[in-house]
């Protein structure tokens, strides 16, 4: 489903991935952990055809990321801390402007499903300025599997909610079909990271230095004494 | 086209409920083409003569304030991303952008020509052929500034950066509409060179801009 050879980004004098190899089978579910300036965000944006990268192939759904960016954006959703959502359009608005954009079958009736299955019904009508920080990122959620994507690419979706928001975030992905999804997740909440995932990898200055199935960590405990020992620095 | 048309019109909308652009651009005209008011008195000698300059000056800069939120907003709201993940070709993201960007400009010269006849007490001849210029110096306007808009997004100084490189580029337009506008205003109406001079810059930068938009807005 993903293919990742040798992939490289150089950013000037500063290089954020190095030769970067992985693979991942269709719905897997990958955790990657990393401290900040690892190079997560780096590999996200270049898997979600954001970036170029400077060197290597990365193949995603059959589609090379060079010549088949369309294809690939099409196959992607990309949840992110930032919502990528209008303050000044409607919640239902905003997904009505992305169905368009995606070509969405249907449009009006799959809008207001992923607004139902958000939970966000009945604030369709109200404009997104006017929302919290946890319902901007369930709204990101529907955004992003508005078009029933098969890859979801998240980039610490978790930054800035509270726990409440967390759980809510985390029920609704459950409910988004996500075991049929193939799903890449940056994050530092290694708890959550394990629990959702069933394989972890860890990043450190742009090498993956670590990559295990999920089956090997035994708890959270056991994965933090092995992060820290690849990062070389406590949590 | 379709995409072009929605990435428009979720600009238009999001700006009709606002305002904030367009507020900004009519007031910055109004009070361009008020100072000359007071400037010039009502019945300033030559009128064909000074129209133009004031005119065009009112369109330009109160356009710039426009254009250097086109792409501002998108990246404060951290909506760029959004738009770039999007599978449309690059360029739609373009051609979008300057349909609003146009309606925009339009709205504001539209606004912006009566005020000037009714502070100078003046009934400006030929509108037709005034209307014919002021749409293809508007769209050169347009495509350059939406390109160059894309350009200094990234950059901290965007605001200062954007008219500091769009002017220069836009001196053909400005010449050419300026000079089009005088003599129709003049009662000449052989300005056949100058809309040469403002159809090719026009042709010329919005395919340039579809060549090169998508590096334009790259990380």
């Amino acid at each position: 489903m993903i293919s990742i050879n040798g992939l490289s980004k150089v950013f000037g004098n500063n290089v954020a991935l190095r030769e970067i190899n992985l693979k991942m089978k269709k719905s897997e579910f990958m955790a990657l952990f990393g401290p900040n300036g690892a190079g997560k965000t780096t590999l996200i944006k270049i898997m979600s055809t954001l970036i170029a990268p400077t060197s290597g192939a990365v193949v995603i759904d059959g589609y090379d990321i060079r010549e088949e960016a369309i294809e690939i954006r099409k196959r992607i959703g990309v949840i992110s801390h930032e919502t990528y959502l209008y303050e000044d359009l409607s919640a239902q608005e905003n997904l009505q402007f992305y169905g368009r954009m995606y070509e969405v079958d249907d449009i009006e009736e799959r809008v207001s499903d992923v607004m139902s299955e958000v939970g966000l019904s009945p604030r369709a009508d109200d404009l997104v300025r006017t929302f919290s920080r946890g319902m901007k990122q369930r709204l990101s959620i529907a955004r992003a599997i508005l078009h029933d994507p098969p890859i979801l690419l998240l980039d610490e979706p978790y930054t800035g909610l509270d726990p409440h928001a967390v759980a809510t975030f985390d029920r609704i992905l459950e409910k988004s079909d996500i075991s049929n999804k193939t799903v890449v997740m940056t994050t530092h909440m290694i708890g959550r990271g394990i629990e959702m995932s069933d394989r972890v990898a860890i990043l450190r200055s742009g090498e993956i230095v670590y990559d295990v199935p999920r089956g090997q960590i035994r708890d959270e405990k056991h994965f933090k004494s092995i992060y820290e020992s690849c990062i070389g620095e406590e949590l | 086209m379709r995409r072009c048309l929605n990435i428009a019109w979720k600009d238009l909308r999001a700006e009709f409920r606002t305002k904030q652009m367009l507020n900004s651009m009519l007031l910055f005209s109004f009070l361009i083409v008020a100072i000359f008011g007071f400037a010039f008195g009502p019945y300033p000698e030559r009128i064909e003569r000074l129209a133009p300059g004031v005119l065009w000056v009112a369109f330009t800069f109160a356009g710039m304030l426009g254009l250097s939120r086109s792409f501002a907003s998108e990246k404060e709201q951290g909506c760029l991303d959004g738009l770039k993940l999007c599978p449309v070709d690059r360029s739609a993201i373009y051609i979008g952008k300057a349909i609003s960007n146009l309606i925009l400009m339009f709205i504001m010269e539209g606004v912006t020509i009566p005020v000037f006849i009714v502070l100078f007490d003046y009934s400006i001849p030929n509108l037709g052929e005034i209307g014919f210029v002021v749409l293809l110096g508007t769209a050169g306007f347009v495509f350059v500034g939406t390109l160059l808009s894309a350009l200094t997004v990234n950059t901290r100084t965007r605001e200062i950066l954007l008219p500091v490189i769009l002017f220069p580029v836009l001196v053909p337009v400005i010449v050419s509409a300026v000079s089009a506008t005088t003599k129709v205003l003049s009662g000449v109406l052989n300005i056949l060179d100058e809309l040469r001079i403002l159809g090719t810059y026009d042709a010329i930068f919005f395919i340039v801009a579809l060549l090169i938009f998508e590096y334009t807005i790259e990380e």
